[in-house]
């Protein structure tokens, strides 16, 4: 709480209207967090959900952000900030977990730089073990770049990879932390990249 | 911001100025910071990827920050349009978020602005707040062997930038007349410029390749590359994606020793799975069940080697071939050594691809330089013994890593500069003129320098040329054009 306080001293005041208004939909409706339709100035990536490489393959009629609200076809996916803060938040079936980080304005920093098309690692996320064995096989493509990723584990995916499903109601994502300044080398070689 | 609060109150020591201070408490701090002009400026030396992501960390974080971004090229982007290579569109995609912090209201692009001759470090420290220096590697290692400036003989960095449309790159003109082409050093840089050699044209002409290198390519003899590092296939620094591609690229085969491979295999259960991976994948290569049997270009790289000279034709105008020095290893994984042997082995070629690693060079005489390191002396970005000095990307830790490796440690140099600013570190109370400092000395000086708008009008020029052949952009090359365009 502290340091989500110290937090809201840096942030743009549209953004800490946000955090308000989450906190009190959460007080008011416990368990249900309404999708917030004010999106901040912070910046997502720009190419749109429907122009990524669609590693979840569902028709998409209208884009994800103007669903409707119903819960019948939403999952809750509970991300694990690098800080260890808690964000809560529905993602609509069908979309990867890099939509509904975009989708949702979550501020991680960094999350999903070449935007979902497998050219980074920087969606690197953690499951949670009988989550991921639920999902489906990774790709060479996909292994390829997660052998890049900092802190990799042996549950770990790419978010732009992973799609919701009903059986993903309610899992808990953990997003690593990336290398810092007095970091080791990674085994596979820091070299510059094309 | 207590501080500032002091500050304020002590410069305004008539009634007027004491009520106004107490009504501006009333309002807000926020309000307070920015009637008193105190809120930071910021500018940034370097349009490439350190320097966005630097300026959008900062942007995100603190609500009155003004970052100025400095560009020598009158366009932005670095290494994201001049590096990245032009069969790895999705890569640049990073372009759409440097391109709405460019749009952010408290940022400004300047291109067009050489820092260091237009402009001194100097004259930048006493306009903002802070200084951050993003201005990577321009240079490249030499070699330091005899022959190294021979015609056939070019560093990737020439190489790359020329196939890029770098502008001054643009008459590298590469002798790409003879069969084989050696290329020193095994990061993805020389798998990109292997790739780039063998493509075949039909994936190339869709890129955005400039148009003169892609005729060059087209006209090219070059049938064989061998890609040449002084230590073992345990130790090859590129990574899997690039040596993916190499065993998938149509028309070519690999073309490797076995010899070299002795003891690979065994090794393998040891290794974390990356670098499991990228053997098994290299040792399958190897063993030649990769590419087809109709392949008319080959490519295949060669361990435990070391230039020692380049040898020239008879008439001596151009490269003919290359002496390598045999090594064996000492020790084993990242840390093992090469060492010499004594033997030496020569090889025929007409082309040699320094790709040994870029280079970052000193700026300005005030600033701090590493000269061994090739960089510029800092903790956490701070640069050593200058206050309201930083910096980040590749002249912060050196020429290595992909865009993601560069965005994190541009996140770690913004948050130790929005660190001192809290800690009242960088004297914001001290009103400071930023851009309207610079753009005096510019007008003075001559220099017309191009904002992220009329970057726009060249990026609607090159995509629209582009357009007619298929291709995303076609790239202008010469800086005078660029201008032009940018001031109709």
């Amino acid at each position: 709480m502290a340091a989500a306080t110290a937090r809201l001293g840096l942030l743009p005041f549209s953004r800490t209207l946000l955090w308000f208004r989450g906190a009190l939909a959460a007080l008011a409706a416990p368990g249900f967090l309404r999708t917030p339709t004010v999106r901040s100035s912070v910046t997502p990536a720009a190419t749109p959900a429907r122009d990524r490489l669609a590693a979840c393959s569902r028709s998409r009629g209208f884009s994800s952000s103007s669903r409707p609200l119903s819960s019948d076809n939403k999952v809750t996916v509970n991300f694990i900030n690098r800080d260890g803060t808690k964000l809560s938040v529905k993602g609509a079936i069908g979309d990867s977990l890099l939509d509904v980080v975009i989708n949702q304005n979550l501020d991680i920093d960094g999350f999903g730089a070449c935007e979902g098309t497998l050219a980074c690692s920087t969606c690197h996320v953690i499951l949670q073990e009988e989550v991921y064995n639920k999902l489906g096989p990774i790709s060479d493509e996909e292994m390829d770049m997660l052998d890049l990723a900092y802190g990799l584990t042996d549950t770990s995916r790419l978010g732009c990879q992973i799609c919701l499903t009903r059986s993903l109601e309610g899992i808990t994502v953990r997003v690593p932390e990336t290398a810092v300044d007095i970091r080791q080398p990674s085994d596979a070689g820091t070299t510059t990249s094309s | 911001i207590s501080l500032d609060l002091e500050q304020y109150v002590k410069s305004n020591s008539t009634t007027r100025g004491y009520w106004k201070c107490i009504v501006l408490c009333c309002v807000g701090v926020r309000k307070l910071s920015s009637t008193s002009g105190s809120y930071p400026l910021v500018c940034i030396v370097g349009g490439g990827p350190a320097g966005f992501y630097t300026a959008q960390h900062l942007l995100k974080s603190h609500p009155d920050i003004h970052v100025d971004i400095y560009e020598r090229l009158p366009i932005p982007f670095g290494l994201v349009r001049f590096g990245v290579a032009p069969d790895h569109p999705e890569v640049k995609n990073v372009i759409n978020t440097f391109t709405q912090t460019a749009q952010h209201k408290h940022c400004c692009f300047f291109g067009n602005v050489n820092i260091g001759r237009d402009v001194s470090v100097k004259e930048l420290q006493e306009a903002y707040h802070a200084v951050v220096l993003s201005y990577g590697a321009e240079a490249n290692r030499r070699l330091g062997i005899p022959g190294e400036d021979l015609l056939g003989v070019y560093s990737a960095k020439d190489f790359v930038g020329w196939y890029n449309g770098v502008p001054c790159n643009k008459d590298l003109q590469p002798d790409l007349s003879s069969d084989t082409a050696v290329i020193l050093g095994q990061g993805n840089v020389a798998l990109d410029v292997a790739r780039m050699l063998l493509s075949p044209l039909d994936i190339l002409k869709k890129t955005d390749v400039t148009q003169p290198s892609l005729e060059a390519l087209a006209a090219s003899h070059v049938h064989k590359v061998l890609i040449v590092g002084r230590r073992g296939p345990l130790q090859m620094a590129c990574t899997i994606k690039e040596l993916r591609e190499m065993v998938n690229l149509p028309g070519t085969k690999p073309d490797m020793v076995t010899a070299e491979f002795e003891g690979i295999a065994e090794a393998l259960k040891e290794l974390p799975r990356p670098r499991k991976r990228l053997t098994e994948l290299l040792l399958k290569a190897a063993q030649g069940s990769a590419g087809s049997a109709q392949a008319t270009r080959q490519w295949g790289f060669r361990f435990l080697r070391s230039p020692v000279e380049i040898r020239p034709s008879s008439d001596v105008t151009r490269t003919a071939g290359i002496r390598l020095a045999v090594n064996r290893l000492e020790g084993s994984g990242e840390n093992a050594q090469a060492v010499p042997t004594g033997e030496v082995e020569d090889l025929q070629c007409g082309l040699v691809i320094n790709s040994i690693g870029y280079r970052s060079l000193p700026i300005d005489a005030t600033v701090p330089f590493d000269p061994h390191k090739a960089v510029i002396p800092n903790t956490v970005g701070r640069v050593e013994q200058v206050a309201g000095l930083y910096c980040s990307g590749w002249v912060k830790r050196g020429p290595t890593g992909v865009i993601a490796t560069t965005m994190n440690d541009s996140f770690d140099t913004a948050r130790a500069l929005l660190q001192d600013i809290e800690a009242g570190l960088l004297k914001l109370s001290t009103k400071k003129l930023g851009s309207k400092a610079i753009v005096t000395l510019l007008e003075k000086r001559g220099v017309n320098s191009v904002s992220f708008l009329e970057w726009e009008k060249i990026n609607a020029e090159e995509v629209k040329r582009g357009g007619r052949a298929g291709k995303p952009r076609e790239k202008l090359l010469d800086v005078e054009e660029m201008i032009k365009i940018a001031k109709t």
